[in-house]
C-alpha cells in the first residue's frame, strides 16, 4: 500500500524544525511502523540525506526506547500498544501520517524524533529504590506478601519508562510515571522504612524538571503502552499530602535539571 | 602454546568459592575511594556490578550506548530466573542446579565456575526481592515457582512474562542509588569502541558521545565489559537492534581471547520472518511449550489447510513422537532442530519465504480444553497478546506458529575464575564473557549469571585485583590513551569518507544470511568453508562500497550501525573458524557430520572438551587457538537422552 | 532552593501541594454552592420564607463575616494557586503538537480553564446584579428588605436571564471536573468505590445546574411572582 508520512525533522536542540513529507510505495502490511521507517531510512541514505533520527531498540515493547507521536497518538493509534509494536495492517492504502516527537520541555528534542528522557532518570535517582546493600537481604520468602499487593505493585511497576504519559498529558505533567514508581515501591513491605521520604524526594525531583501538573485528565493512562492506571496518581497524591505530616526532616535541594 | 590459567581453586567443590574468597586480598575501605573503575554495559550484568562496586566505596563510571541504563536488553527476558532454593521441596539443590547446567551445557563448561553460579544463585532472589523486585506469587504470599525449559525440578522464580524487566528495573534502581549518592557516574548514549592497555594493563576506554560525536578516553584502575552478546551476527535475532559486540571485539583485538564463538544459542519458539523487511525476530518465552503442543501437518499438501481443519490423525507432534518422555519440553536446541527438520521436508507452515515455509504449529487447543481460557489466559495472557499485536492472529483461536531464532551466545570473551579476561585488568561478566553455559544454556540461566556475576562474583575478585594495584598513575593525555582515540577517530573518519552505494544493513542482511545458512542450526564442513571463502570477500567491499549519509560529528545513526557491523565481519569469521574446528557436534554447535543413530548432537570428548580461546594476529590472518582442557572431576560426561 | 541545600519541602513548594490546596478551597466553595442553592430554592416557599431567611443571614454581623473571609480566602487561594499552576503547565510544553488527540479527557476537563475565570466574571455579574444593585446592567428597582421582590423583578428580563443560563452551564461543567478530580488529588481514591466516585460528580453537578436555573425559570415563566 502506499503511505504518506509527514516526519518532524530538526537538526539539533536549537534549530527551528518542521514537516517534511515523503511518500512510500511499497509498504507491506506484516511490517512494523519502524520497519517502514527503516526502509524509508535506507533509502535516504542511497538518496545521499541524512535519515530520520528516532530512538528504538528493543522493538518489541518492553525498553521503552521508542518515543513516536503518531498522528496525535503517543506511540500510534493502537491501545496498550508502543509504536515498535505497531503494525502497518492497522492502516489503509493512501493513509496520511504525521510523526512528531514527544513534546516536553523537560524532554528537550535532540534530534528529528529523539528526545532526551533524562529528567525520567533523575526522578528515580531522587528516591525510586529501596536501600539495600548487595549481600543484606534476607530470605526471600521470610515475608510473605499478600499476593493482592504484590500484584498490584507490579502493575504499577511494569512501566517502561517511555515518557508517553508526560507526551500525551494535557499539561506535560509526569505523575503517572511518578506515581508508578511510588506505587510499586509503597504497596509492597520492603518498601515500607523510606515510603514517606521517597515520595517527599521524587515528587521535589519532578516539580524541578519542569513537568506540569496533574490535572486528571486521564490522557496519561489512555496512552500508556502498559495500561498503568491513574489510580497510582492519587496514591502517590494521598502519600505526598501524609508525608507533609510526618516526614519533616530536611530534604536535599532536587538536582538541578539538564545537569 | 600457552597455558590459560584459570585459577581454579582445587579440592572438595563446595567450598571452592568459599575458600577462595578467603583467599582473596581485600582493599581496606578508606582506600576503596582511591580507585577508579570503568564498567560499560547496564544490563544485569553490568548495572548489579556498577551498584555493588558503588556501595563498596570504589568510584564508578559507567557507560551505555541507550537513553538511559535501564533500557538494556536484559529488559526483554521474559521467562524466570533459576535458583537452587528448593522452596517447592521436590528435590532441588545447589548440587542439582550445577548437575543440570553442566549437562545441558553438554560438557563444554567449567565444574567450578559452574558451581559458584548454582551456589549464588540462592542470594541473588533474596537480593532482588529485597530490592522490590515483585516475584510471582501464591497465594499464601510466599513466591511462587515454575518448571522451565525441561527441567525435572520447578526451581524458576518469575515476574509475569517479565521477569527480566523486574530484575533489570531492581539493578537499574541499586544503580540509580548509586548514581544519587556520587558513587557512580552514568553516562548515557555513550559507546565504547576501544580498549586502553598500558603496559599489559587495561586501563580505560575510548568512547564516542552519540549525541555530539565526541571521542574521548577515559581511564581506570580497572574495566568491566557487560557488554552482552553478539547474536546480532545473524542480523535476524531476538537481540534488540542496538546489540553489538564492539566492545568485546575490541577488547579482542587489545589481545583478550575469544572463547567458544560457534557456541551460539537458537531459541525454538520465536515469531516466524514475515517478510523482507523484517527487521529483528520476537521471541515467544519457553514457557508456552509447558501448555503448548507443536505440531505441523504429516503431509505437505495439508499446509494451507486451516490449523482447525486439520484433523488429529492428519497431525504430527513430532517431539512427542520422538520425545515420549520429555515431549515439546526437550532442550532448546532439539527443538531448534527438530522444527528446522520438518520445514526441511517441506511440511512447515504460514507463508512460503525464499520457497520453503519455516513456520510450526504451537497449539493450546488442547490446554484450553483442559484448564479453560482463563487460566491459560493467566499463564500466557500478556504472550498471547504481544503474538496477536505482531501477526494478527488470536492464539486463543488460531494455533500459533514458531520458528526457531538466534537468541543468546554461550560464546564470548575468556575469562578465569576471577572474571578476568586474558589483558590483565580487564572483566568480562555476564553474556559478554564464555563462562557458565558451556554448549548450550539452560532456560532461565541467562538472568542468574548475570547476576550472579554483576552482584555476587565481581565485586570480590576486582577487590582482589586492585588491592595488587597502585592506583592512578596514568590520565587520558598519556601517550596511549591519545594513540588509541587517534585510532579511533581514523577509523570513524574511514567509515564516513567511503561513500560508495550501499547501505549498512544492506551489508549486514547479507552477512547475516551467510552466517545463519552456514553457521546456524546446522553447520558442515563444506558449508563452514563456503562461509569462511565468502566473508572476507563481503567485508572487503564493505570497506569499500558502504555508503553513510551525514556526518560523523553529532547523532548519526547509520554510523554507529555501520561500525558494529564492520565488527560483526571479523566476529562472524572467526564464528565459522570455531565450529569448523570443533569437529564434533555439542549442545547447540551441530556439525551434521557428527551424529548419533537418532539423529541427535554426537560428541567426541577425547578430543574436543576443551575450550577454544582464540587470539587475535591480524584482520583476515588466521587466529591463534588456545586450548583449555575441561575437567570433570563431579559429573561425569554422559550422552545427553532426552527419549 | 537551590542544589546541595537542604531545607524542609513545604506545601507550597510542590505542584502537588498547590493541587491539595486547590481541591481543599473548591471543597469551600462547592459547599457555599449548595448552601447558597438550597437557601435561594425558599423562593418556592414564598415572600416570607425567603425574606426571613435572609434576614437571618445578617442576624449575627461575626458569623456574617467570618464566613465571608472564609470564602473570600478560599476564592483567592484557589485562584492564586490556580493561576500558579497554569503558568507551570504552561510552561512545560513550549512547543505544541501539530497534530494531537484527545483520548479520554472530557469537555469538561479540558475547559476548566476557561469556565474557571468565566464562572469568577459572572460571580461579580451576579453580586453586582443582587448585592450592589445599578452597577449591573439590566438594573431594576432594588428594595434591601425584600429579596423575593429583586429576585422577581431581576428574573423578569430575559437576557439576564440567558446570562445565568449560560452560567450555571459553566458551574456544572466546573463542578463535574472539580468533583471527579478533587478526590484524585487528595488521594481518596479506591477502586472499590470507582462507580460512586464516577457517578456521584454527575448527579451533583446536574443537581447544582438544575436547583439553580429552576429559579430564574420559575419566574420567567410566572410561576414564582
Amino acid at each position: 500500500m502506499k503511505i504518506r508520512l509527514r516526519v518532524w525533522r530538526q537538526a539539533g536542540p536549537n534549530s527551528a524544525g518542521s514537516l517534511e513529507t515523503h511518500d512510500l510505495e511499497d509498504v507491506s502490511p506484516d511490517m512494523s511502523f519502524l520497519e517502514m521507517l527503516d526502509v524509508l531510512n535506507e533509502r535516504l541514505i542511497e538518496e545521499d540525506r541524512e535519515e530520520i533520527a528516532f530512538d528504538h531498540d528493543c522493538r518489541e515493547g518492553i525498553c521503552g526506547s521508542c518515543s513516536l507521536m503518531i498522528d496525535g497518538r503517543a506511540h500510534g493509534p493502537q491501545h496498550k500498544t508502543t509504536a515498535c509494536q505497531l503494525h502497518m495492517r492497522h492502516y489503509s492504502d493512501g493513509d496520511e501520517i504525521v510523526v512528531e516527537p514527544w513534546r516536553v520541555k523537560a524532554f528537550p528534542v535532540v534530534k528529528d524524533l529523539v528526545v532526551d528522557r533524562s529528567s525520567f532518570d533523575r526522578i528515580i535517582r531522587a528516591g525510586g529504590y529501596i536501600s539495600v546493600r548487595t549481600g543484606s537481604a534476607r530470605d526471600a520468602n521470610e515475608a510473605p506478601i499478600r499476593k493482592a499487593d504484590s500484584d498490584l505493585a507490579f502493575d504499577a511497576a511494569t512501566c517502561i519508562g517511555c515518557g508517553a504519559c508526560a507526551a500525551a498529558c494535557p499539561n506535560a505533567s509526569a505523575s503517572l510515571f511518578t506515581a508508578a514508581k511510588i506505587s510499586h515501591l509503597a504497596l509492597v513491605p520492603q518498601g515500607q522504612a523510606e515510603r514517606y521520604d521517597r515520595v517527599r524526594k521524587m515528587v521535589a525531583q519532578m516539580d524541578a524538571e519542569g513537568f506540569g501538573h496533574c490535572t486528571n485528565h486521564n490522557e496519561c493512562e489512555a496512552a500508556c503502552p502498559k495500561g498503568i492506571s491513574v489510580t497510582n496518581i492519587a496514591r502517590m497524591n494521598r502519600d505526598f499530602l501524609r508525608a507533609m505530616v510526618v516526614s519533616r526532616d530536611p530534604l536535599r535541594a532536587p538536582d538541578d535539571a539538564g545537569e | 602454546m600457552t597455558v590459560l590459567e584459570h585459577r581454579t581453586p582445587s579440592g572438595p567443590l563446595e567450598s571452592r568459592w568459599e575458600r577462595h574468597r578467603f583467599d582473596m586480598k581485600l582493599v581496606n575501605p578508606s582506600n576503596r575511594r582511591k580507585y577508579n573503575v570503568i564498567v560499560v554495559g547496564t544490563g544485569l550484568a553490568g548495572a548489579a556490578a556498577a551498584a555493588t562496586l558503588g556501595e563498596l566505596g570504589y568510584n564508578v563510571q559507567s557507560f551505555c550506548f541507550q537513553d538511559s541504563p535501564r533500557r538494556a536488553h536484559s529488559i526483554a527476558a521474559q521467562g524466570g530466573i533459576n535458583a537452587a532454593k528448593n522452596y517447592q521441596n521436590d528435590g532441588d539443590s545447589v548440587f542439582r542446579l550445577f548437575y543440570d547446567t553442566i549437562k545441558g551445557g553438554d560438557f563444554r563448561s567449567r565444574e567450578s565456575n559452574v558451581y559458584r553460579l548454582a551456589e549464588v544463585s540462592v542470594n541473588i532472589i533474596d537480593q532482588a526481592t529485597a530490592q522490590g523486585v515483585p516475584f510471582a506469587r501464591e497465594y499464601g504470599g510466599l513466591l511462587a515457582n515454575r518448571s522451565f525449559g525441561g527441567a525435572q525440578v520447578s526451581r524458576t522464580f518469575y515476574a509475569r512474562g517479565q521477569t527480566g524487566q523486574q530484575l533489570l528495573l531492581g539493578a537499574y534502581q541499586a544503580l540509580s542509588r548509586q548514581i544519587g549518592a556520587g558513587q557512580v557516574e552514568m553516562h548515557p548514549r555513550t559507546e565504547m569502541l576501544d580498549l586502553i592497555v598500558i603496559d599489559g594493563r587495561a586501563r580505560g576506554i575510548v568512547t564516542r558521545h552519540l549525541i555530539t560525536g565526541k571521542v574521548k578516553a577515559w581511564i581506570a584502575d580497572a574495566v568491566v565489559l557487560a557488554t552482552g552478546g553478539y547474536g546480532n551476527v545473524f542480523y535476524l535475532s531476538t537481540n534488540a537492534k542496538g546489540c553489538n559486540a564492539t566492545a568485546a571485539w575490541r577488547a579482542h583485538r587489545r589481545g583478550a581471547f575469544f572463547a567458544n564463538p560457534c557456541f551460539t544459542q537458537i531459541h525454538p519458539t520465536c515469531i516466524p520472518v514475515s517478510g523482507e523487511s523484517q527487521s529483528k525476530l520476537t521471541l515467544m518465552s519457553e514457557s508456552l511449550r509447558n501448555d503448548g503442543r507443536v505440531w505441523v501437518p504429516k503431509n505437505a499438501e495439508h499446509a494451507d489447510t486451516p490449523p482447525g481443519k486439520i484433523k488429529n490423525e492428519n497431525r504430527d507432534y513430532y517431539l512427542e513422537r520422538l520425545y515420549p518422555s520429555f515431549g515439546n519440553l526437550v532442550p532448546r536446541d532439539i527443538a531448534s532442530r527438530r522444527a528446522k527438520d520438518v520445514c526441511d521436508e517441506g511440511r512447515g507452515v504460514g507463508p512460503e519465504i525464499g520457497g520453503v515455509r519455516r513456520g510450526v504449529y504451537l497449539d493450546f487447543r488442547d490446554s484450553i480444553q483442559r484448564l479453560g481460557e482463563n487460566i491459560v489466559g493467566e499463564r500466557y495472557g500478556n504472550l498471547f497478546e504481544m503474538y496477536e499485536r505482531i501477526t494478527g492472529d488470536n492464539p486463543y483461536k488460531v494455533p500459533m506458529r514458531i520458528y526457531p531464532a538466534t537468541h543468546y551466545t554461550m560464546g564470548g570473551l575468556w575469562v578465569d575464575y576471577n572474571l578476568m579476561s586474558t589483558i590483565d585488568g580487564l572483566f568480562v561478566a555476564g553474556e559478554a564473557n564464555f563462562s557458565d553455559h558451556g554448549a548450550n544454556r539452560l532456560g532461565a540461566s541467562a538472568l542468574m549469571q548475570g547476576l550472579a556475576d554483576g552482584y555476587f562474583v565481581l565485586p570480590y575478585t576486582l577487590g582482589n585485583y586492585l588491592a595488587r594495584v597502585v592506583p592512578g598513575g596514568a590520565d587520558d593525555e598519556h601517550s596511549e590513551a591519545r594513540r588509541v582515540v587517534g585510532q579511533v577517530t581514523e577509523r570513524l573518519e574511514k567509515l564516513m569518507s567511503i561513500d560508495g552505494s550501499t547501505t549498512p544493513d544492506a551489508f549486514h542482511r547479507e552477512l547475516g544470511h551467510l552466517i545463519w545458512d552456514n553457521c546456524g542450526m546446522s553447520r558442515s564442513k563444506e558449508g563452514l568453508e563456503k562461509a569462511l571463502r565468502e566473508i572476507p570477500a563481503v567485508r572487503a567491499r564493505f570497506w569499500e562500497d558502504l555508503k553513510i549519509s551525514g556526518t560523523g560529528e553529532g547523532l548519526n545513526q547509520a554510523l554507529e550501525r555501520a561500525g558494529r557491523i564492520a565488527d560483526f565481519f571479523e566476529l562472524g569469521e572467526l564464528m565459522c573458524r570455531d565450529a569448523l574446528d570443533r569437529d564434533e557436534s555439542a549442545g547447540c554447535h551441530f556439525r551434521a557430520e557428527h551424529t548419533t543413530e537418532e539423529g541427535e548432537a554426537k560428541r567426541n570428548d577425547e578430543e574436543y572438551a576443551y575450550v577454544a580461546n582464540w587470539e587475535f594476529t591480524g584482520v583476515g590472518k588466521e587466529p591463534r587457538l588456545h586450548k583449555e582442557h575441561l575437567e570433570f572431576e563431579f559429573v561425569k560426561p554422559s550422552q545427553r537422552n532426552y527419549k | 532552593m537551590s542544589a546541595g541545600q537542604t531545607r524542609t519541602l513545604t506545601v507550597y513548594d510542590t505542584a502537588i501541594g498547590k493541587k491539595a490546596a486547590v481541591a481543599v478551597t473548591g471543597v469551600v466553595l462547592f459547599g457555599f454552592v449548595i448552601a447558597h442553592m438550597l437557601g435561594n430554592l425558599q423562593v418556592f416557599l414564598g415572600p416570607k420564607a425567603l425574606n426571613d431567611y435572609a434576614e437571618s443571614l445578617h442576624a449575627v454581623p461575626t458569623v456574617l463575616w467570618a464566613a465571608r473571609l472564609v470564602l473570600l480566602g478560599s476564592v483567592a487561594v484557589h485562584i492564586t494557586f490556580t493561576v500558579q499552576l497554569v503558568a507551570i503547565s504552561n510552561a512545560a510544553r513550549p512547543v505544541g503538537y501539530r497534530s494531537k488527540k484527545s483520548l479520554a479527557s472530557t469537555y469538561a476537563s479540558r475547559t476548566m480553564k476557561l469556565t474557571g475565570p468565566l464562572l469568577l466574571a459572572f460571580v461579580l455579574y451576579h453580586l453586582a446584579h443582587f448585592t450592589w444593585p445599578g452597577l449591573a446592567m439590566g438594573a431594576y428597582s432594588h428594595d434591601p428588605a425584600d429579596v423575593y421582590g429583586n429576585v422577581v423583578r431581576g428574573f423578569s428580563v430575559p437576557w439576564v436571564c440567558a446570562i445565568y443560563l449560560v452560567a450555571q452551564i459553566l458551574l456544572g461543567l466546573h463542578l463535574y471536573h472539580g468533583a471527579w478530580s478533587l478526590f484524585q488529588t487528595l488521594g481518596l481514591s479506591h477502586p472499590k468505590y470507582d462507580r460512586v466516585r464516577d457517578l456521584a460528580p454527575k448527579l451533583v453537578a446536574l443537581g447544582v445546574v438544575l436547583g439553580n436555573l429552576s429559579i430564574p425559570l420559575a419566574v420567567l415563566s410566572r410561576v414564582v411572582r
